[in-house]
């Protein structure tokens, strides 16, 4: 079933040009036609040269350039602009080239015709290079320059079938017409993929875009894809979010600040999520970025900054302030600086951009500051879109983004500009804490996915030791930063010095009361001893004197011969 | 209108008339082997050189699929295609060359019609 499938499924004739063959599922269609149709100077024909360029040098599949318009000198120096040599390549056979010349003026049709002409050319082309591709820009040419519309349609019918036989790739050019999407209507024979170029100014701004109308036979972004024409070719912007199945990584990185990934589980950030830092004026938004920037090229990761707000040197020497370095990163290579105005050109254009700088740099994280200032160049749903597409490239090449938002004065603070929260993983907000005519720094994590992370609000202190986070006074009268929770904290101490005297004091005084208890005990003990012993003495002393008075009454008694009784009676009583 | 045209017209038609009585045509069709249409141009041309330009026309017949250099080098497009070489201007006729009239406007033997 799977063979099967295999073999139904249409080959694809990679393009080599930078994103195409993302958003076509692999390039064009193998061994048909290809339509690219546009207005004037949209870049159909810089698309073509590359596609037969990219084929010949990368892919080894020999093509041929067949002009219906530009001269054999004009195009070698189309070539010489995306940098290569024409003639080197032709003498290489690499390339063939053919310049069919039609004037109308010098042509008299006299009867039945056909184009043979053009077939045996081609033909005699393509074997002499072994083509496996072939240009023809544009052959509506031949409309103008010939008048029997019913023959040339059924030449053209025939020469697409012949292209398809021989399994030559071909791409053809087309001008935009008024009501179909080329003028002589060509997309009713090249049926199997129709690709639409376009070049809009809006704002004084403008924007190429490619969008794939038809690819009969094979799934392919359906958007519109902006792209860029520079001085190596094409560059499309393939970023699209056609399924959210990208690999996550388990892996933190740190933000930078200790405390900050205390706040988060203890760990930082995930690897390769998107990061916010949003925050109104002067809350230290490039701050957290840069020790972010900094804690990763210790690591020895790359970084790239794009700055839309402040020019290189001004953030390096800003940075200082609070003891980042970036310059040595900058000399290693591990930082790299791109800044430019959002207003330079537009948003997609900034968005290709980035993307080549990414390809080409290969950073593991990204910096973004600030993301708003892009919106200067689009409206919402554009940027939303634009971005989700960036964010969705950049995760899924497990890129770590972070990107700082400036929330305008008076807006929510919880509401981004581009309503991008959803794209966003982590969400540290920066907020102004003003009490008793002070402006301080608070922080909170509005969300971290995946990781329990702290709801405390923090104090920022941003000084020549870096970014530091404290804790907030959280009393009676609400969140205390700054010197107000430098007081709360001073008075707390002091209250919690007199509270110790106090303990002191009580624990001596009992110590104290003890003693003399104590004290007293003994005295009342040895009084006691005192007195049991003469109570000792005095029983002693008793027996001895009871014994002596018996000795004695019965000497008087024996000498007075007196009543015992009465005696005895009156001596008791004296004695008690 | 019609008339006036025609004369000035005919003046030029003279002039080359007169120019191109003097004047040898060389001629090269090039024909796809031998297609119905091939073999038609042929007979249909030499029918018409024979007709109008005898004794001063050279005419060569060439195939390209012989030599399909010479196509690209020719610039053809259509077949089969009649060059007129000489005298200048340079022109091309394309099609059977069943249209006598359009062949001979073609070689500039009859003023053009505007």
């Amino acid at each position: 079933m799977a063979k099967l499938q295999q073999a139904i499924v249409l080959k694809k004739c990679p393009t080599g040009i930078r994103g195409f063959d993302e958003i076509s599922s692999g390039g064009l269609p193998k061994g048909r036609p290809t339509l690219i149709c546009g207005s004037a100077g949209c870049g159909k024909t810089v698309l073509a040269m590359e596609f037969l360029l990219r084929g010949a040098i990368q892919y080894k599949e020999p093509g041929v350039f067949v002009s219906f318009e530009e001269t054999p000198k004009d195009l070698t120096q189309n070539f010489a602009s995306l940098g290569y040599d024409l003639n080197d390549l032709i003498a290489r056979k690499l390339i063939a080239m053919d310049h069919v010349y039609i004037e109308r003026s010098e042509i008299e049709e006299t009867g039945e015709y056909d184009l043979e002409g053009l077939f045996i050319r081609l033909a005699y082309a393509i074997d002499s290079i072994k083509a496996k591709r072939i240009v023809l820009d544009t052959i509506e040419s031949l409309f103008s320059g010939l008048t029997n519309v019913g023959i040339l349609r059924a030449e053209l019918r025939r020469l697409f079938h012949w292209l398809k036989d021989r399994g030559i790739t071909a791409v053809i050019t087309g001008e935009s017409g008024e009501k179909s999407l080329t003028r002589y209507s060509l997309e009713e024979y090249v049926a199997d993929c129709v690709i639409l170029l376009d070049f809009r100014i809006r704002e004084q701004i403008s924007t190429r875009r490619l969008r794939i109308i038809k690819y009969r036979g094979s799934s392919h972004g359906a958007d519109e894809y902006p792209f860029l024409i520079e001085k190596t070719g094409i560059s499309i912007l393939p970023l699209t979010s056609l399924l959210l199945d990208h690999t996550v990584s388990n892996e933190h990185i740190s933000s930078g600040i200790p405390r900050l990934d205390n706040m988060l589980a203890g760990n930082g950030f995930y690897r390769g999520s998107t990061i916010l830092i949003s925050g109104t004026a002067g809350t230290g938004k490039t701050s957290f970025a840069t020790k972010f920037v900094e804690a990763a090229c210790k690591r020895g990761e790359r970084c790239l900054y794009l700055a839309f707000e402040e020019s290189t040197n001004q953030i390096i020497r800003n940075m200082k302030s609070i003891g980042t370095d970036l310059a040595p990163w900058v000399k290693k290579g591990r930082l790299k600086f791109h800044a430019s105005r959002p207003s330079l050109y537009g948003l997609e254009m900034h968005l290709v951009t980035i993307h080549k700088l990414i390809v080409e740099f290969k950073p593991k994280i990204v910096i973004v500051d600030p993301v708003s200032n892009l919106t200067a160049v689009g409206t919402p749903v554009e940027v939303k879109s634009v971005l989700t597409r960036l964010f969705d490239y950049l995760k899924a090449s497990h890129v770590t983004t972070l990107l700082t938002d400036l929330i305008h004065f008076g807006s929510s603070l919880e509401r981004t500009n581009e309503e991008i929260s959803s794209l966003i993983d982590a969400w540290i907000l920066l907020r102004d804490i003003e009490i008793n005519g002070e402006r301080n720094r608070g922080l909170y994590i509005l969300k971290s996915r995946g990781m329990a992370h702290s709801n405390q609000i923090r104090e920022v202190l941003l000084s020549d030791r870096g970014i530091e986070l404290v804790d907030v006074y959280l009393g009676p009268g609400g969140v205390l930063t700054g010197s107000a929770r430098a007081t709360q904290e001073a008075k707390e101490k002091e209250e919690a010095r007199d509270y110790q005297y106090e303990v002191d004091r009580r624990t001596h005084e009992a110590e104290r009361k003890r003693k003399v208890l104590e004290a007293k005990i003994e005295g009342l003990r040895s009084e006691f001893d005192m007195e049991s012993e003469e109570l000792h003495i005095i029983s002693a002393d008793e027996k001895k004197r009871h014994k002596v008075g018996i000795a004695n009454r019965s000497e008087m008694a024996r000498l007075r011969k007196a009543d015992r009784s009465t005696d005895s009676r009156k001596k008791g009583r004296k004695r008690t | 209108m019609m008339k006036e045209k025609t004369k000035t017209g005919d003046r030029e038609y003279e002039k080359a008339l007169k120019r191109s009585n003097e004047e040898k045509y060389i001629l090269r069709l090039y024909v796809t082997g031998i297609t119905p249409r091939s073999t038609k141009a042929i007979v249909n041309v030499k029918k018409i050189c024979e007709e109008y330009l005898k004794g001063r026309y050279e005419l060569e017949v060439i195939d390209i699929y012989q030599q399909p250099k010479l196509a690209k080098g020719e610039q053809i497009i259509a077949a089969p295609t009649l060059i007129k070489k000489l005298p200048l201007p340079l022109r091309r006729l394309i099609g059977d060359m069943s249209d006598t009239e359009k062949f001979l406007v073609g070689i500039d033997l009859r003023p053009r019609k505007s």
